[in-house]
């Protein structure tokens, strides 16, 4: 196979086309299906979800909400913006940074107006505020911090 | 005293870094040797200032000296030696110390044994590599001094965070950094090859052995980082495409394609504006990576405290080199005449194939990285991309990365026989298809469709790699003396490749076993209790109450039979930190070297009301797991053979007059 200079180029120029195609038609399909959007509870009481997409839910566990099930293993508590609340059931192991009145993000579905979470995000540090949790009770005016981590 | 000796050695190392990037880089623009000759030992005195500087740093530490902040806030005098120490770099300010001491080696590195580099070229890698080290020096001085004193200073420190408090987290840093700030020097190569407007094999082969030195150590680096997650977050997971680890990944992508064009650079003499623009890409990607894991505008769930301030200096910086890099790689690169022709078909031709795949793989996990940012920047309302996204986009592009891994190597340079190199991997195709099916048809339960044909790609790329290796050393053609001799005078770096490639294989194998064949179950346990799995049974003891040297530790006991034949006992914890109100959690693994056993204790059900010792725990089976840590290593290894190659140590960097000697390639017959 003998090829122009020019052709070879134009080669590689329809491979790397091809391939930034394919990638960006894998993205794409991706995007419809996995991006998982944030709402806070008064959101969620504002706007109407839809049930069954799956998006996260993020606050502060309401004090004194938290409550394990006989089971052992599924645990309900509340999550609140200090504005509305929702209730979440949560099956599997709570993060070890999982605190009552401690910003949280849970992961789920709706269902019947309860949250079903199967992720609980865990955070690396004590202090630390999700910022989204942060701008979501900032939002609500209930925000009572410096407004820096 | 000695945090303010610190301190000033950081300053006069910021100095010295001026100097060196400016005097040195106005004589070899004006060919003035005197001035040039200034970088080498501006370089060696950058490095013993930043030495003294760290070393302040560490002896803050080593003695608990509250009085520096960045002490009390990070360290306490009931930590452990080993921990008291790596919080030197540990915390943000102390990191960068860390970061500016390799930069300052590397260069350093260059200054005294860069005699063979042309002096012009020298003098502008150094020059280059200061203004570096001015970035993020004053970065260091500005924003996060690592030797502010506190007044009154307070009796015990904060600690460092106990989820670090590993000797994993301990060595990881270090690791990921000689990877980023290698890959620096490639950056710094690439820039000095723009000013001098020339690009050719000698360059390539400079910049080589930086290229893997940083890829080894960055490979060992995420290897690490993976294996802290898989055992210290307890979920039995150890890549979940995070931010931060992403932030990590991406300049590997970048860097192993960095890898492989150099390749084609050094032997062939072409796609050389390529290489220069994937070196700059590789460096920003470990810029970005910083600017993403110390700036907090992303959600991880490895996220630090942060600081606005810093995020918008990391930005600024990251504006700066990526935007004046970009712009001169603009200006010059139509300079760079591209040398050696080749057809589509053949070894070059492959290599721009990983290339393309690979930084494309790399921009789609920027994009799903950077997405929520961007979406939120605009108004665009909060999102998150979760690992489905990524398994979906990723996924599908490295499987003809790994299927043409085991073919490139043996396809000739320049124009190729397609037909004849895959005649060539008959043996791997059957081993492949073999393995497919048994993996198929071994399988009990429901697993993905995709799992047995990505197990039979490992094994495609493993007996290929190893074909090759037999190829070139003409084995079971020669009588076995013979192809002993061929394999004794093989250069390293074909070791270096068999090896990387295999290691590949191995990585690619853990993560389907582990993804597709994980057994898992959560129960509540009560001692005397027991559970089978996967022919296992693990026969809960109870949990006990221990002290640590500066936690509490309820330590879980397991007894492990199979078929009543005793196997292990494990002790998975949970270690309490009273300095910090915080909890971890210690997984307890047996290693099979097939599969994992591993198992974890979650929370008493004392607190419920339950006062019969029972716990709630997690037991997962994973499946060849530990191949993907043995992987790793093996890629790194082989990258380290690779860069002990002789023609990377002796003689051979010589400034060709015309075009670069070929090297011979056992062309198989």
């Amino acid at each position: 196979m003998k090829l122009k200079r020019k052709h070879r180029r134009l080669v590689f120029v329809v491979a790397g086309m091809t391939s930034l195609l394919i990638a960006a038609g894998l993205v794409l399909n991706a995007f419809e299906d996995n991006l998982v959007f944030f709402y806070t509870p008064s959101d969620l009481v504002e706007k109407d979800i839809t049930e069954g997409r799956r998006f996260r839910l993020g606050g502060l566990v309401e004090e004194g909400s938290e409550n394990r099930l006989d089971d052992g293993l599924t645990v309900e508590f509340t999550v609140t913006d200090l504005t509305a609340t929702i209730p979440v059931i949560y099956r599997g192991p709570l993060p070890d940074l999982f605190r009552e009145g401690q910003g949280v993000v849970t992961e789920g579905k709706m269902v019947n107006g309860v949250f079903i979470a199967d992720s609980v995000l865990a955070k690396h540090d004590e202090n630390y505020m999700p910022p989204e949790v942060a701008e979501a009770l900032k939002a609500s005016g209930q925000w009572q911090g410096d407004g820096s981590e | 005293m000695i945090a303010e000796i610190g301190h000033f050695a950081l300053i006069l190392a910021f100095l010295t870094a001026i100097v060196q990037g400016s005097l040195p880089m106005i004589g070899a623009h004006r060919s003035n040797a005197a001035w040039m000759a200034l970088a080498r030992p501006a370089s060696v005195a950058q490095l013993l200032f930043i030495v003294v500087a760290f070393a302040a740093l560490m002896y803050g530490f080593v003695v608990s000296d509250f009085s520096i902040k960045n002490v009390a806030d990070n360290s306490n005098s009931a930590m452990p030696m080993l921990y008291k120490v790596s919080s030197t770099w540990g915390s943000h300010e102390g990191s960068l110390v860390l970061w500016v001491l390799i930069l300052a080696l590397f260069g350093a590195i260059v200054a005294v044994s860069g005699g063979n580099l042309p002096p012009s070229l020298r003098t502008r890698v150094l020059g280059v590599q200061a203004w570096i080290a001015v970035g993020f020096l004053s970065f260091s001085l500005l924003t996060s001094n690592p030797f502010l004193r506190l007044d009154p200073a307070p009796l015990d420190g904060r600690s460092l965070n106990p989820l670090l408090q590993d000797p994993g987290m301990a060595y990881h840093p270090p690791f990921l950094y000689v990877g980023y700030v290698g890959f620096s020097m490639a950056f710094s190569f690439a820039v000095a090859a723009l000013i001098e407007g020339r690009v050719d094999a000698a360059w390539a082969r400079w910049v080589r052995p930086w290229t893997l030195a940083a890829w080894s150590f960055l490979t060992l680096g995420i290897g690490m980082g993976s294996w802290w997650a898989y055992y210290e977050l307890g979920w039995g997971g150890f890549w979940f495409w995070d931010p931060v680890e992403n932030s990590s990944f991406m300049p590997w992508l970048a860097g192993t394609a960095l890898l492989h064009s150099a390749i084609v650079c050094e032997k062939r003499n072409a796609l050389k504006s390529w290489t220069i623009l994937l070196a700059i890409v590789t460096f920003s990607l470990s810029l970005l990576g910083t600017f993403l894991v110390r700036s907090g505008v992303l959600t991880s769930v490895h996220a630090f405290a942060t600081d606005p301030a810093r995020g918008a200096f990391i930005l600024g910086f990251l504006v700066l080199v990526i935007g004046g890099s970009l712009t001169l790689y603009a200006i010059r690169a139509p300079l760079l005449k591209g040398g050696g022709l080749f057809a589509p078909i053949s070894r070059e031709g492959a290599l721009v194939l990983n290339n393309l795949l690979l930084t494309t793989a790399c921009a789609t996990v920027f994009l799903g990285t950077l997405y929520p940012l961007f979406l939120d920047t605009f108004g665009g309302g909060k999102v998150s991309v979760g690992p489905p996204f990524f398994n979906a986009t990723f996924g599908p592009l490295m499987v003809p990365v790994i299927a043409i891994a085991a073919i490139g190597p043996l396809l000739p340079w320049k124009r190729a026989d397609l037909a004849g190199v895959i005649g060539r991997l008959k043996l791997a195709l059957v081993v492949a298809l073999a393995i497919s099916f048994l993996a198929w048809y071994l399988t009990t339960g429901s697993v993905p469709s995709w799992a047995p044909l990505g197990m039979g790609l490992a094994a495609w790329l493993f007996v290929g790699s190893l074909v090759e290796f037999a190829e070139r050393i003409k084995l079971f053609r020669l009588p076995a003396v013979k192809s002993w001799n061929r394999a004794r005078h093989l250069p390293r770096s074909a070791y270096g490749m068999t090896m990387a490639h295999c290691g590949v294989a191995l990585v690619l194998a853990g993560i389907i076993g582990s993804q597709a064949w994980q057994v898992e179950t959560i129960r509540v346990m009560a001692p005397g209790d027991s559970v089978e799995m996967a022919g296992y049974e693990f026969a809960f003891r109870g949990v006990r109450q221990l002290k640590g040297p500066n936690y509490n530790i309820d330590r879980g006991e397991f007894v492990v039979t199979r078929g009543g034949v005793p196997v292990t006992r494990l002790f998975p914890e949970k270690r309490f930190y009273p300095v910090q109100q915080v909890l971890t959690t210690e997984a307890a693994i047996h290693t099979t070297w097939i599969a994992d056993l591993y198992v974890a204790i979650d929370e008493s059900r004392a607190a419920a009301g339950e006062g019969d010792g029972s716990w709630s725990i997690r037991i997962y089976y994973n499946p060849l797991v530990p191949w993907i840590w043995l992987g790793a290593v093996i890629m790194m290894l082989g990258g380290l053979v690779s860069l002990s190659d002789r023609r990377l140590r002796v003689g051979a960097p010589r400034r060709a007059k015309s075009r670069a000697p070929e090297i011979p390639s056992p062309q198989p017959a």
